[in-house]
């Protein structure tokens, strides 16, 4: 069975979650040796682990037919694409997009990350979308959140062939209610024409079927999973005699920090034992910092600002308790990452990681007391710091892409046989 | 002639509240006095009060009807305040002489495990309470949950209980069956019945259920079955929770007509009734159990209530506090001990299922559990501080109690002195 999937991001160039999904996914579906997954993001740069599937970057696709000798195009593509594919697209361009701006090769330039002129380089990615349809041999589509559901579209419409949207988050998650209509439109006219939507999360599953009107018997959910940390052993908590509570992710409204301030506040009221780590920046980091001095816990409280990678990894194994107050998150995986290294996590209700982890306190996101509670339990009670990373740490390795991967192909199964 | 052993637990843990971490130290009440009413009312509009009076019916038209019942501390206390009335109706069935009331610790505790003075203690106050209650101190014993190992059944023969009530766990019966009388495993004189935990689980959880290759459930299949069974087997013991009749299967699934039934079709079917202390035959082999049992969860073990590290600091830093606890002598503090000793509060904390929880999580459960408890310890702190080794406390209050005493003997001879001198 051919996929061809469209995405945004691929690791390791990622800009948030969607990256880190669609890379365990697949990987995950690739254990199914029947399946060829072909993924298109929009600027690959060469160094993406395409040894379970085939990568097709949108701005190595022609979309206007240019004469061009196999020299340039080799020295343009720079060894990223063979410049043999290139001519196979270029033969099958069928549509005139002149009226798109592309250089000497007839390929269009695209940022890959979220820029202002979002709508116009989504316009782009479902041109290049048309002639990979014309070009290549697919069984299924299937799109990665919002941006490429009009390429996925496309595709479908062309090729005849189901369409599978994965929704990893709406914009009811990004915008606390406050949705842009064009970004609704575009989400809206994805469900509608899909065969198939797969959803990250019931939370998520439920959001489609209410606000965006879908059948529920067409909306399943496969809920995210985490892939192992490459040498989990090597990060180890760094002995100290304060305990450490952290909040880690990008400070915004949709992630709810000044919830954890709140609840930080309180449990310093009782307790002196404890600081409070908030990593990461976002555009309520200001606020916060207000927030923090207004509540006189400045001396307990830091700021970090952004982390990557292993800086990451190191700072969950660091912490006592993790905390993830998230007023509406499609998945989250932060919490299983935490869990991963053996850190208790306490998560909002609002989350969707919270439907498949039992060994994770949960509380409601404006649940300051309780958010308190647990973390004063934590740091108070030996017994529950143990149990929270013990059997957190084995529930979390019981999650896996692979069985995320079965349910998908199960649904391309129902798809291709419905069509 | 066979004879069904039928035995009611009667038990209503107390609803702790909401109890956050910065209330500890300021708010010494834990207790969430709207839903234990809500509760208690419940239970006793909806199973207590019917059953009861059914039972009634029965004793004054079935002369050899009889049957048993213990009610724990928590059930009479709640009971007392809420529904006085099931209190007397509880005496009505025990004016008619063939209602038996058994001994068990007053706390629903697992004292039994952790401190023998403790455990002690609690059946004299529970054995007491019954005697005020219902005029006749219980003879036969049955622990919180059926705990039972060799241990404890020597621990409650020398409180001179004669019959043990247990659970009929495969583990301890292995291949023998739970409808004869045993013996302790090296005091052959300590009657052991087992509960026959299939009937008993048949009547409270498969009577309504349709899918039960059984179903439905009348009391002429279970005489049927009874009759059927070996001839030797005399004695079936059916225990259950009273809330079976009334709350766990509603009124409408025809449980009460089942009770009903029972008493009725029995000289039909040649069957009779005793109470645990009644129970003439003898016994036909001892039972060993090492490490205790009780009639909890799949494995019948301490499990549910004892079986992750949550539960076992818990009831570890409870019980740390025990002879200070004892020492003390202010009356809400010896309340709460009582209440917070409650084996439910542990059972919540368990990751396998439970019924009857009413919180979120496991964790849940701990968090509230030893933020009370924190607050609870801190009490006891303030009463004798932990800085004072136990010994040390005894023997100063020894001191105090001694010096007491003489200065109450000097203030005499200073009496008498004086009286001496006035007469001179």
């Amino acid at each position: 069975m051919k996929a061809l999937m469209f995405g945004w991001e691929f690791p390791p160039h990622i800009l948030g979650g969607l990256g880190t999904a669609s890379y365990g996914l697949t990987r995950g579906m690739a254990e199914q040796k029947d399946l060829d997954i072909t993924f298109v993001i929009p600027k690959p740069y060469g160094d993406e682990d395409q040894s379970f599937l085939k990568i097709i970057g949108a701005c190595h696709v022609p979309v206007v037919w240019k004469d061009v000798s196999y020299q340039q195009v080799e020295q343009t593509l720079g060894g990223i694409m063979h410049p043999d594919e290139y001519f196979h697209y270029r033969d099958r361009i069928r549509y005139d997009f002149t009226r798109i701006g592309t250089n000497d090769i007839g390929c269009i330039e695209f940022s890959g990350r979220y820029p202002d002129n979002l709508l116009q380089e989504i316009g782009n990615y479902e041109a290049v979308a048309g002639v990979l349809a014309h070009s290549l041999d697919v069984d299924v589509i299937h799109s990665h959140d919002w941006l490429t559901y009009p390429a996925g579209i496309f595709a479908k419409q062309i090729t005849g062939k189901p369409l599978v949207i994965h929704v990893h988050a709406t914009d009811f998650d990004r915008s606390r209610g406050q949705v842009n209509p064009t970004v609704y439109s575009i989400e809206r006219r994805g469900m509608d024409v899909a065969d198939h939507i797969i959803c990250v999360s019931d939370l998520t599953r439920r959001t489609v079927i209410e606000k965006y009107h879908q059948d529920p018997r067409k909306v399943t959910t496969v809920h995210n999973a985490v892939d192992p940390i490459p040498h989990v052993e090597q990060f180890v908590k760094t002995p100290r005699k304060e305990k450490l509570v952290t909040f880690l992710g990008r400070i915004t409204m949709q992630k709810g920090p000044e919830y954890f301030v709140e609840a930080a506040a309180k449990v310093l009221q009782r307790t002196r034992n404890v600081r409070f780590v908030m990593a990461g920046s976002g555009d309520m980091m200001q606020a916060m910092i207000d927030l923090v001095a207004a509540r006189g816990i400045a001396g307990k409280m830091h700021f970090t600002g952004f982390l990557k990678g292993k800086q990451v990894t190191q700072m969950l194994a660091d912490s006592d308790v993790y905390m993830m107050p998230s007023v509406s998150e499609p998945f989250g995986i932060s919490p299983l990452e935490a869990m991963q290294v053996g850190t208790p996590s306490i998560i909002s209700k609002q989350s969707g990681c919270a439907e498949i982890l039992s060994h994770a306190i949960k509380t409601d996101y404006w649940d300051i007391d309780a958010m308190a509670d647990a973390i004063y339990a934590i740091v108070e009670y030996p017994s529950i710091y143990k149990t929270l990373s013990e059997e957190g740490r084995n529930e979390v390795n019981q999650i896996t892409w692979d069985k995320a991967g079965l349910k998908v192909r199960a649904i391309y199964d129902m798809v291709i046989n419905n069509s | 002639m066979k004879t069904i052993c039928l035995y009611f637990e009667v038990h209503i843990p107390y609803v702790l509240k909401r109890y956050r971490f910065f209330e500890i130290g300021n708010d010494h009440y834990y207790y969430d006095d709207f839903a234990c009413e809500d509760r208690v009312r419940y239970l006793a509009e909806k199973s207590y009060l019917p059953a009861n009076k059914i039972l009634l019916q029965l004793l004054n038209n079935y002369p050899q009807f009889c049957c048993a019942f213990s009610l724990s501390g928590a059930a009479i206390e709640q009971l007392e305040q809420y529904a006085p009335e099931v209190i007397d109706s509880f005496q009505a069935l025990a004016e008619t002489g063939r209602v038996e009331f058994l001994a068990e610790p007053y706390a629903h505790s697992m004292a039994s495990l952790y401190d023998a003075d403790e455990f002690e203690r609690q059946v004299e106050r529970h054995a007491a309470k019954i005697k005020e209650l219902f005029g006749k101190k219980p003879s036969s014993f049955r622990n919180t949950d059926f705990i039972y190992s060799d241990e404890i059944g020597e621990k409650v023969a020398s409180m001179g209980y004669k019959t043990i009530l247990m659970e009929g766990a495969k583990h301890v019966l292995g291949w023998r069956s739970p409808n004869y009388v045993y013996q302790h495993a090296y005091m052959p004189k300590v009657r052991l019945l087992a509960r026959n935990l299939v009937l008993s689980n048949h009547i409270t959880f498969h009577f309504s259920d349709s899918s039960w290759s059984e179903y439905p459930f009348t009391a002429d299949k279970l005489m049927d079955w009874l009759q059927s069974s070996p001839q030797e087997e005399q004695l079936f013991n059916l225990w259950m929770g009273y809330e079976t009749f009334g709350d766990v299967q509603k009124d409408w699934t025809g449980i009460f007509e089942f009770l009903r039934a029972i008493p009725m079709l029995s000289p039909r079917y040649n069957v009779g009734f005793v109470m645990p202390s009644m129970v003439k035959e003898e016994p036909v082999a001892s039972l060993s159990a090492p490490y205790p049992v009780s009639w909890q969860g799949e494995e019948k073990d301490l499990g549910i209530m004892l079986g992750n590290a949550l539960q076992e600091e818990a009831v570890k830093k409870l019980y740390s506090v025990t002879e200070r606890v004892n020492l003390c002598k202010e009356k809400n503090l010896k309340r709460d001990w009582l209440h917070l000793q409650c084996a439910d509060y542990f059972r919540f904390m368990s990751f396998k299922p439970t019924w009857g929880n009413t919180f979120e999580s496991p964790y849940d459960a701990f968090i509230n559990y030893m933020n009370i408890l924190s607050d609870f310890l801190l009490r006891v702190e303030a009463e004798y501080p932990t800085s004072i080794e136990n010994e040390e406390l005894n023997e100063l209050l020894k001191t105090i109690s001694n010096q007491e005493k003489m200065i109450e003997q000097l203030e005499k001879e200073l009496k008498v002195a004086k009286k001496k001198k006035k007469e001179a």
